[in-house]
């Protein structure tokens, strides 16, 4: 050790050295394309005359018209708010139900247990494929089980019970739920574990029904995690594009702006409106987040270390 | 007392209904991709409802690893996990170290830009990355996919590991300390060997999302067949009609399954980094 520095010195260089590869990628691969992004989105820029748009290129509102003129993008992020939403509350509340029926032992649990996890595990890519696989309307093992044969995939709009439903909106959604509905219940099955059994023993004394237990006694401990919950899947789920892409690739009424934002890439090589497209996603998702944040949040900021 | 003992007897029937029915939901599906994988095609066109296979092949597997070239993807998908595995542990064992235990400016606000990158949509992040990669010449390399792997997965890994790492009696590092050891050997010599948990833990996190992963890998490989993922080739050739649908079921199988074992080999150690991890954040 050198001389002539303090020991707080010399732990906060080593301390900075050892946390500047971490730094230094984050920086590189995350915050610096963020910055960029937020510039393409202001510069008419496609692949080919990216070379000639530098930093101090013509900047320009243009994209953010054009793309908010556009009805495609205010459906998309109907589709967008409509998936989140339900996609987040559906895995929620199955998640808690399942937390609460494999709450106490009974003879294999465990292997219940493991094949609820299965599908939060597995590739996205090979359930997307499995559903759509069971679900197809010639050979699917779904269809062979109704009378009349649905295109769940890729109809958009069809009857139930005499109601116009969105179809192929209703199953992605179905899938979302199915897919994360063991995250939800991973946390909350850990949270419920936790919780002190003397509350509950004491509600049974003095003569609290099952219903009532869980209103009055569990489900006030649960809420904090529930709210974590709605949070991450929301937060999760509004920007997410795996799910919807290779179900339906956007199509029959799905289209999410994720989607949309990679069509824009790829398909019309308009990096410009691509990139306004995800900054606007962004920024609702941000004001989404303040609100719930404003309203919700208050009481846990003191908790957080 | 007659409303509790309603309700009792109501739920002592529901639950089992309960857990059937999330039992069926979840296992079934699975059982449905496994058994289609041994099935031939003619027979499940001329039998969709049927359930159980009248005659078994493996010329499904036979196919898919060897003509659609899944043994190739295969490979690809490895290399890409394993390498993320590592060189994300090389980064974050040190940043997680540096966070749990030393005293630096700037280490409050680590904990913010580390949240901000976990719930950061890749979506936003795929535009620039895709431009940049382009322009590099990098797209059809494993190299930048790799990259990107790393950076997402780090700042998790990083609060992941500096859990466990506070966890670590500190006398005993001083102890070390008094020994003689520096503070990389303090590193490697105490703290490690006694997080081998966490370490196991966070590798197979990182390697799950690596395995897994399909925006990156499509944005960045999907014109070079030789460098498709496993996740990447199966959503490719998922369109043709030229393939089997039992044949790409084995490739679901072959995909699904790698991550499966390691899941529930590890999963204790998983489950509770993850919810440990979270509950905080």
């Amino acid at each position: 050790m050198r001389r002539g520095r303090t020991l707080p010195e010399q732990e906060g260089r080593a301390g900075l050295a050892l946390i500047s590869p971490t730094l230094v990628i984050t920086l590189v691969v995350v915050v610096v394309p963020l910055l960029w992004a937020i510039m393409l989105a202001f510069q008419d820029v496609r692949l080919i005359n990216i070379r000639q748009s530098g930093l101090f290129g013509d900047y320009t509102l243009d994209n953010f018209a054009y793309v908010l003129a556009e009805p495609g993008f205010w459906s998309a992020l109907v589709n967008t708010l409509v998936y989140t939403v339900a996609g987040t509350a559906l895995s929620i509340v199955i998640g808690l139900v399942a937390a609460l029926a494999l709450r106490g032992r009974f003879r294999g649990r465990t292997v219940v247990r493991a094949s609820i996890l299965i599908p939060y595990v597995a590739p996205v890519v090979a359930v997307a494929f499995l559903w759509e696989t069971m679900l197809n309307p010639q050979y699917g093992i779904v269809n062979t089980w109704l009378e009349e044969p649905i295109a769940f995939l890729t109809q958009a709009r069809g009857t139930f019970l005499g109601v116009e439903v969105p179809v192929a909106l209703l199953t992605v959604i179905a899938f979302e739920a199915w897919r994360y509905f063991p995250f939800a219940f991973l946390f909350i099955l850990a949270r419920i574990q936790a919780l002190p059994s003397e509350l509950e023993e004491a509600a049974v004394v003095d003569g609290a029904t099952p219903t009532q237990r869980f209103r009055y006694v569990i489900l006030p401990q649960l809420w904090r995690i529930i709210a974590l919950l709605s949070v991450l899947r929301f937060v999760f789920t509004f920007t997410k594009f795996d799910d919807v892409y290779l179900l339906t690739g956007g199509g029959a009424g799905t289209e999410v702006v994720s989607v949309r934002v990679y069509n824009f890439l790829t398909a019309r090589d308009d990096i410009g409106a691509s990139a306004a497209q995800a900054i606007v996603l962004a920024v609702v998702l941000v004001v989404f987040l303040v609100v719930y944040l404003r309203f919700f949040g208050g009481g846990e900021r003191g908790e957080q270390g | 007392m007659s409303r509790d003992r309603f309700e009792r007897a109501l739920f002592r029937v529901l639950r089992p209904v309960v857990i059937a029915v999330l039992f069926l939901a979840t296992a079934f599906p699975f059982y449905y991709m496994v058994m289609l994988s041994f099935r031939d095609i003619q027979e499940l066109i001329l039998e969709p409802g049927s359930l159980w296979p009248r005659s078994f092949t493996f010329d499904t597997y036979a196919d898919v690893l060897d003509r659609q070239g899944f043994l190739t993807f295969m490979r690809n998908s490895a290399i890409v996990a394993v390498a993320s595995v590592a060189v994300t542990l090389l980064i974050s064992i040190p940043g997680a170290y540096a966070v749990a235990r030393l005293e630096f400016f700037g280490r409050r606000q680590v904990h913010f830009l580390f949240l901000a990158v976990y719930l950061f949509p890749a979506i936003v992040l795929a535009i620039p990355l895709f431009v940049l990669f382009t322009m590099l010449g990098l797209r059809g390399s494993l190299v930048g996919l790799i990259l990107v792997y790393i950076a997402q997965t780090v700042p998790v890994t990083v609060y992941m590991l500096r859990n466990y790492f506070e966890t670590v009696p500190q006398s005993v590092e001083e102890a070390a300390a008094i020994d003689g050891c520096g503070r990389l050997s303090t590193i490697w010599r105490v703290v490690l060997p006694l997080s081998k948990p966490a370490l196991m833990a966070t590798g197979l996190y990182v390697f799950m999302i690596a395995w897994n992963e399909f925006l990156f890998a499509l944005l960045f490989l999907v014109e070079k067949r030789d460098s498709w993922t496993v996740s990447l080739g199966l959503s490719q050739l998922a369109g043709s009609i030229e393939i089997p649908t039992t044949v790409l079921m084995a490739g679901s199988v072959v995909l699904t399954l790698p991550i499966v074992i390691i899941f529930f080999a590890s999963e204790r150690l998983l489950t509770e980094g993850l919810t440990a991890g979270a509950e905080k954040g």
